[in-house]
C-alpha cells in the first residue's frame, strides 16, 4: 500500500528568512530557476482558481441541496435520528480521542472541524435552519466532552471497543432503518437513504466485514493444507486481479438471477456485500504482509510450548501483525473509500450519485457540473487527507514505517 | 525414523493425531468448498434456465447491432458480437498502453521533484500527489471531461495552437505523419535496427564481461539504431512519411491524427491519477538507497553520473520495478471506469451487450477473462523481473 | 510469486472449463426444459400474491428513476417526482389510501429487466418502451401512458433537415436503450456512415450534445423537449419532424399475476376516465354530487365495478384521482404550459375526443 511521504526537507527553525531561503530555494543557478519556475505556476494556478471560485463560479446547487447531500432522500421530519446517530458517533469519537490519543486526534479533529465549518457558513442557507446549525455546534462539543471525560476518568480500550460495536450496530440497524411495524421508530427504507451518510456506510462497513474475512483468507493462504491454501490464493488473485466495478455489477446481476421470484434483497446490502468481497481479497494481502513479518523463531518457541496452531496463530501471530498492519488498513480504508463512488453503477445514490441527481433537477444545474464536482472532490479530500494524516502519524507512533 | 515416528504415532489417539486431523481437516474443507461451488453452480445453472439466460457462446457470431463510439479499428454495427468486443479490448488496451508509459514519465518527474533540494519545487510536487490521491479517480475523470474537454468551443470557433493543432469539442487535432505507400520498407528497417541493436547490445556486453576487453557496446548499438533507419529512407525512395494536417471537411476535420474528448480526458485523468501514486513509488525507491552508499561511492571516486548510473539506480531500481506494475495493472484496471464518460472499453461494450440480448454471464465470464489474463501477464513480467535481479544479487 | 501465476492460470482454465460445460446444455435442451417446469411453479408469482404483500408491507415498491426530468427526478426536498412517479403514486392510493405511501426503488437502465422479472418491484414504471421480447421476457406490460417516438434534435443553424443531411454528422446516443439499435438501423438501411458517441447516462449525452461535442442527438422526443428546455439557449435548437421509431412507453408489472395485472389498468383507465369526465383532484368531491351516473361508479357511489374482484375498495379509484388527479392533470403539471418540468404539446397523448390516442375501457 502507499506509505505516506515524510517530509525531507524539514525547513530548520529560523535563524533569519533570508539565509533560509537561501538555502533551500536558490542555492544554486538551477534551483533559483526552479524557484521562479513554481513561482510562476503557483500564481498563475492561484490566481485563476481564486477568480473562478469568488467570481465566475455560480455555486447554487451546491447551496441549495446541503441535506440531499448529507442524508439523501432520509425523510425530513426523522432527522432527529441521523442526528442521533451523528451526536452519539462525535461523542464516541471524543471519548476514543482522549482514550487512544493520536491514533483517533486527527479523525476527531476534522470531524469537529468539518461540522463547525458546517454550522458557520456565514450566509443563509435554506435547507440549514438554525436548528441543524446548533446541533452541529452541539455535537462538537461533544467531541470535546468526550476528550475530557476520557482524560478525566481512564477509559479501558477493551470497553471502548464495545461501545463503538454496540454503538455502530444500534444505529445501522435500528436507529436509521427504524423497525418494521414501529410507530415510535418508523420504518426509513435504505432506498431513501444516500450522500454522505451512505458513502460513510459502505465504506466503514466494507472495512470493518472484510477484517474477518480478510483475516481468515491470509491465514488460510499460509495453511498447509493445500486444498484451503488453494481456494485462499484463487480467490485473492480473482478478486484482486479484476475491476471493482466489474464485481459490483457482476454481484448484483448474479444475485439478480439467483434470487427467489418476490424476494426483495436490500440494493444497500448488495452493494455492501460486493464492497466487503472486493475489500477482503486485499485485506488478506495487507494481513499476510504482517503475518510475514513475524519471526519464525517466535512460533517455533510456541510450538515447543506446547501449542497448538490455533493458539499460535490467536495468541502469539495476530496481535502482533495485526498491529503491525494498522497504518496500512487505514491506507486500504481511504481507497475504499474513494471506491464507494463506483456503486453508482447499481443506481445508490451515495455522494457521487446525489452530485448527478442535483445536476438533473433543474435544468439550469446542468450547466454547473464543474462546481458540483469540485464539491464533492473538496468533501472526499478533506476526509481522505485527515485520514491519510492520521494514519501517517500513527505509523510514526508505532514505528512502522521506519526502516 | 520412519519406524520410530510411526510407533510414536499408534500411541497418540486418532483424535489427537496431527496427521490424522490434518487430513480431517483437508477432507472437510474441499467438502465445503466443493459444496459450495456446486450448489451456487447448479442453483445458478437452473435460475439461468428458468429466466431464460442463455448460457453459450453462439451469440458471438450474431450481428452485434450496436454502434461503438471511436472503435479505433474498423467496426460497424453489422460486424459480429465477438468483433466488438475485440474492439473494446483493443481500446482497453490502448489507453491502458499509452497511459501507463505517460503515467511513468510523469510520475518519475514529479518523485524526483518531490526529493528536490527546491523547497518550493518539493512543496509543489506534494502538493499534486496529495490532491491526486485523496479523491475519487471517477470524480476526477468526471472533471475532467464534462466541465472541461465538453467545454472546448464548437468546430467552427476551434482553438487554433502552433503545429497547427486544433482544439475543438470534437476532440484534439493534430498533424500526424501518414505512412506513404512505400513506407513498410523504412517502419521494417527501423523494427530491424531496434532488433539488431538488441542483439548486439547483450552479445558485446558478455564478450567485455567475459574477456574484460572494452567492446563500446553502449555506443554500438546506438549507431546501428541509429543507422539502419537512414538505409530505409533510401531504399523506401525518401519520404517515407508525409505530415498530414487536418482539414475542415463537412462537419469535422478530417485527416491527422484526432484524439476524440473521451480518450483524451480519460487518458489525462488516469495519467494524472496513476503518476501521483507512481511519484510515491519512485521517492521510496530513492530513498531506499542509504545515504552511505552513495557517500561510499563518491569516496571510491565514482564520477557523480557514475554513482548514479552504478550504484543508485540499479538498487533503487529493484525497489521500484515492483510496485511499479502493480501501479500499471491497477492503471489498466481502473480504465474500466471509461464507462461513465463514454469511452467505450472492454466492460462498456460487454455492458452494452449484457444489457440488450441478456447474454450476461459468458459476456461476463469474458470480461473477467481478459483482466485476469491481464493480471496474469502481469505477474509472469513480475516473476521474472524478480528472478532476474535475484540472479544479480547473488 | 510464482505461485500466484499458477493460481491465475489455473483459475483461467477453471472458468474455460465451465464456460464449455455452459456451452453444453443447449446442446441437448431437452432434459434442461422438462426441469425448467417443474421448478417453475414453486418460485412464481401467483394471482393474488402481489396485492396481498403489498397490504401486508403497507407500502407499493416501485422501480422508479431520478434522473430524468419530467419523468423522475428529485424536487429541491429530495422527494420523488414526476409523470411515471405520479402513476406509481396513483395505484398505491388506490390500493392503500395514501399517495405516499410508496417506496421508490432506484434502477438503472440494466436492472429495470431483473427487477421486474424477479418481481422485486410491485410495479416498473420507469419510461420504458414497450416491446415484444420485453413483454415476454420481463412482465406484463400495462396500458400505454405515453405515446412517443424516437426522433432528433439538431441546431438550427446546421442546416439538417433529413437523416441523409447527416451523412458523416456525430451523433450523441445513449447505450443500453433501443434508441442505439433504432439510430443504427435507421442509418444502415440509408447507406450513411456517423459518428456514434455514446453515454451511460442520459445527462451525459445532451451535456456533451449542447457543447457541441455532436452535431445530431437522438432519443425519445419527450425526452429530446425535456432537454432542450433545459438548454442555455433552447431557440438554437430545433427537434426534426422525422420519427423513426415507436415508443410506447408504459408501466409494467411482474408476471404471473393477473389481479395485480388488472387493478394498475383499471387503475390507469380511472384516470383517463376521469379526464373524459371532467373530474379532477380539486372537483372530486363535488363530484360524488353529480347526477351522472358513469361518475358516479367512477367514483364508488353505485355499487361494485370489479372491485371485489380485484380486492380493492369501492372508492379506490376516487382516491387516485383525489390524490394525484386525472390524466391530463398529471400531464400538465409536468408537461402543460405552466408545468414543472417543461413544456410538451400532448398530440398523441390527447384524448381520443381530443383527437389523441388516450383511451380506456369504460368502469362498470
Amino acid at each position: 500500500m502507499t506509505t505516506l511521504s515524510e517530509e525531507i526537507v524539514r525547513p530548520p527553525e529560523p535563524p533569519g528568512l533570508l539565509r533560509w531561503m537561501r538555502e533551500n530555494l536558490f542555492n544554486s543557478w538551477f534551483n533559483a530557476l526552479l524557484t521562479v519556475f513554481s513561482l510562476a505556476l503557483i500564481y498563475a494556478f492561484l490566481s485563476l482558481i481564486i477568480r473562478w471560485v469568488f467570481f465566475q463560479a455560480d455555486w447554487r446547487p451546491v447551496a441549495e441541496f446541503p441535506l440531499l447531500f448529507m442524508v439523501g432522500q432520509y425523510p425530513r421530519n426523522l432527522l432527529w435520528r441521523v442526528a442521533l446517530s451523528l451526536g452519539v458517533v462525535s461523542f464516541l469519537m471524543g471519548v476514543s480521542w482522549g482514550a487512544w490519543g493520536k491514533l483517533i486526534q486527527s479523525f476527531a479533529i476534522t470531524m469537529g472541524a468539518m461540522m463547525a465549518a458546517v454550522a458557520l457558513i456565514p450566509f443563509p442557507i435554506r435547507d440549514l435552519s438554525i436548528g441543524l446549525r446548533g446541533f452541529m455546534l452541539t455535537a462538537v462539543a461533544l467531541i470535546f466532552a468526550g476528550f475530557y471525560i476520557a482524560r478525566r476518568w481512564r477509559v479501558v480500550g477493551k470497553w471502548l471497543l464495545l461501545a463503538w460495536t454496540i454503538t455502530s450496530v444500534l444505529v445501522v440497524l435500528v436507529i436509521l432503518p427504524g423497525l418494521e411495524n414501529s410507530t415510535f421508530l418508523t420504518h426509513v427504507p435504505t432506498t431513501l437513504w444516500g450522500g454522505l451518510l451512505v458513502t460513510v456506510i459502505l465504506a466503514v462497513g466494507g472495512i470493518v466485514l472484510s477484517f474477518p474475512i480478510g483475516v481468515l483468507l491470509a491465514l488460510g493462504r499460509r495453511s498447509s493444507l493445500p486444498v484451503v491454501k488453494g481456494f485462499s490464493i484463487v480467490f485473492i488473485e480473482v478478486i484482486r486481479g479484476v475491476p471493482l466495478i466489474t464485481i459490483l455489477f457482476m454481484f448484483s446481476l448474479i444475485l439478480q438471477v439467483f434470487l427467489p421470484v418476490g424476494s426483495r434483497f436490500d440494493r444497500l446490502l448488495r452493494a455492501l456485500i460486493g464492497i466487503t468481497i472486493f475489500s477482503a481479497a486485499y485485506m488478506a494481502e495487507n494481513v499476510r504482509g504482517g503475518l510475514q513479518a513475524i519471526p519464525l523463531g517466535q512460533i517455533e518457541a510456541a510450538k515447543a510450548l506446547g501449542m497448538n496452531g490455533f493458539q499460535i496463530n490467536l495468541f502469539i501471530v495476530l496481535p502482533q501483525a495485526l498491529r503491525m498492519v494498522i497504518p496500512t488498513i487505514v491506507g486500504q480504508f481511504i481507497s475504499l473509500f474513494k471506491d464507494t463512488t463506483l456503486v453508482i453503477i447499481l443506481g445508490i445514490n451515495e455522494l457521487l450519485g446525489i452530485g448527478r441527481a442535483v445536476i438533473q433537477a433543474s435544468p439550469e444545474y446542468v450547466r454547473l457540473q464543474l462546481e458540483v464536482y469540485l464539491f464533492i472532490a473538496l468533501i472526499f479530500w478533506v476526509f481522505s487527507y485527515a485520514m491519510s494524516y492520521s494514519s501517517q502519524q500513527l505509523e510514526r507512533a508505532l514505528g512502522v514505517g521506519e526502516r | 525414523m520412519k519406524s520410530l515416528s510411526l510407533r510414536r504415532s499408534a500411541d497418540i489417539p486418532l483424535w489427537r493425531d496431527e496427521r490424522v486431523l490434518r487430513l480431517v481437516a483437508q477432507v472437510i474443507s474441499a467438502g465445503l468448498i466443493l459444496f459450495a461451488i456446486l450448489w451456487v453452480g447448479i442453483n445458478f445453472v437452473t435460475a439461468a434456465n428458468q429466466r431464460g439466460m442463455a448460457l453459450n457462446f453462439r451469440f458471438l457470431n450474431d450481428p452485434a447491432e450496436f454502434p461503438i463510439s471511436d472503435p479505433v479499428i474498423p467496426y460497424d454495427p453489422s460486424r459480429s458480437f465477438g468483433y466488438a468486443f475485440l474492439v473494446g479490448l483493443v481500446k482497453t488496451l490502448l489507453v491502458s498502453g499509452i497511459g501507463i508509459v505517460l503515467a511513468t514519465i510523469l510520475g518519475t518527474l514529479i518523485g524526483l521533484a518531490r526529493l528536490s533540494s527546491n523547497w518550493l519545487m518539493s512543496r509543489l510536487a506534494l502538493a499534486y500527489i496529495e490532491f491526486h490521491r485523496n479523491i475519487p479517480l471517477l470524480v476526477l475523470l468526471f472533471i475532467w471531461y464534462f466541465p472541461v474537454f465538453n467545454r472546448l468551443p464548437n468546430v467552427e470557433q476551434s482553438i487554433v495552437l502552433s503545429g497547427p493543432i486544433y482544439l475543438n469539442s470534437r476532440g484534439i487535432y493534430l498533424v500526424w505523419p501518414k505512412l506513404q505507400p512505400q513506407g513498410w520498407i523504412w517502419v521494417a528497417s527501423l523494427l530491424v535496427g531496434f532488433i539488431l541493436a538488441i542483439i548486439a547490445w547483450f552479445r558485446l556486453q558478455k564478450i567485455e564481461l567475459v574477456y574484460g576487453r572494452r567492446t563500446y557496446y553502449e555506443a554500438i548499438s546506438i549507431a546501428i539504431v541509429l543507422i539502419c533507419p537512414v538505409f530505409g529512407w533510401f531504399l523506401s525512395g525518401g519520404a517515407p512519411l508525409r505530415m498530414e494536417a487536418p482539414v475542415l471537411q463537412g462537419y469535422n476535420y478530417q485527416g491527422g491524427l484526432r484524439l476524440t474528448p473521451e480518450f483524451t480526458s480519460l487518458l489525462i485523468g488516469l495519467t494524472m491519477y496513476t503518476a501521483a501514486f507512481i511519484a510515491e513509488v519512485v521517492r521510496a525507491g530513492i530513498q531506499a538507497v542509504s545515504k552511505g552508499q552513495r557517500e561510499a561511492a563518491t569516496a571510491v571516486g565514482l564520477s557523480p553520473l557514475q554513482v548514479l548510473r552504478f550504484v543508485i539506480i540499479p538498487q533503487a531500481l529493484r525497489v521500484i520495478i515492483p510496485p511499479m506494475i502493480s501501479q500499471y495493472l491497477n492503471l489498466t484496471k481502473n480504465s474500466s471506469l471509461a464507462l461513465f464518460i463514454g469511452y467505450q472499453e472492454v466492460f462498456s461494450v460487454g455492458k452494452i451487450a449484457i444489457n440488450q440480448a441478456g447474454r450476461a454471464l459468458p459476456v461476463f465470464a469474458m470480461v473477467m477473462a481478459v483482466y485476469l489474463a491481464l493480471s496474469l501477464l502481469t505477474s509472469a513480467v513480475l516473476n521474472w523481473y524478480n528472478r532476474r535481479i535475484q540472479f544479480v544479487e547473488r | 510469486m510464482s505461485r500466484k501465476l499458477y493460481a491465475i492460470f489455473a483459475v483461467m482454465v477453471i472458468l474455460a472449463m465451465v464456460l464449455a460445460a455452459c456451452a453444453q446444455p443447449t446442446s441437448a435442451p431437452a432434459p434442461e426444459e422438462q426441469q425448467e417446469e417443474e421448478q417453475q411453479p414453486a418460485a412464481e408469482i401467483t394471482r393474488g400474491a402481489i396485492l396481498k404483500r403489498v397490504k401486508e408491507r403497507g407500502k407499493l415498491v416501485c422501480g422508479a428513476r431520478t434522473d430524468l426530468l419530467g419523468f423522475g427526478y428529485l424536487d429541491d426536498q429530495g422527494r420523488n417526482v414526476g409523470f411515471d412517479i405520479d402513476l406509481c403514486r396513483a395505484v398505491a392510493a388506490a390500493v392503500l389510501g395514501d399517495l405516499e405511501a410508496v417506496e421508490f426503488v432506484l434502477l438503472t437502465a440494466a436492472d429495470r429487466g431483473p427487477a421486474l422479472q424477479t418481481a422485486e418491484v410491485d410495479i416498473l414504471s420507469r419510461n420504458v418502451t414497450w416491446t415484444s421480447t420485453r413483454d415476454a421476457q420481463w412482465g406484463n406490460f400495462t396500458i400505454i401512458t405515453f405515446y412517443d417516438g424516437q426522433g432528433f434534435m439538431v441546431r438550427k443553424d446546421s442546416g439538417i433537415e433529413t437523416i441523409e443531411d447527416m451523412d458523416g454528422a456525430s451523433v450523441c446516443v445513449t447505450s443500453g436503450t433501443t434508441t442505439e439499435k433504432n439510430l443504427a438501423d435507421a442509418f444502415r438501411q440509408r447507406g450513411l456512415n456517423y459518428e456514434a458517441v455514446i453515454f451511460e447516462e442520459t445527462s451525459a449525452v445532451y451535456g456533451a450534445y449542447e457543447e457541441g461535442r455532436c452535431d445530431v442527438t437522438t432519443s425519445d422526443k419527450s425526452q429530446l423537449a425535456a432537454v432542450r428546455e433545459g438548454f442555455a439557449d433552447p431557440e438554437a435548437h430545433v427537434i426534426l419532424p422525422i420519427t423513426i421509431s415507436k415508443e410506447p412507453l408504459t408501466s409494467a408489472v411482474p408476471h404471473g399475476d393477473d389481479q395485480w395485472f388488472d387493478i394498475v389498468k383499471i387503475v390507469f383507465f380511472a384516470l383517463i376516465n376521469a379526464e373524459e369526465f371532467g373530474i379532477t383532484q380539486a372537483n372530486v368531491e363535488e363530484m360524488k354530487s353529480s347526477d351522472n351516473i358513469e361518475i358516479r361508479r367512477l367514483l364508488g357511489l353505485e355499487g361494485d365495478w370489479g372491485n371485489s374482484d380485484l380486492g380493492l375498495e369501492v372508492d379506490a379509484l376516487a382516491k387516485a384521482i383525489a390524490a394525484v388527479g386525472n390524466y391530463g392533470e398529471i400531464y400538465d403539471r409536468y408537461f402543460g404550459p405552466n408545468g414543472l418540468a417543461f413544456t410538451l404539446p400532448r398530440d398523441l397523448n390527447e384524448l381520443w375526443i381530443n383527437g389523441g390516442l388516450i383511451y380506456a375501457p369504460p368502469i362498470r
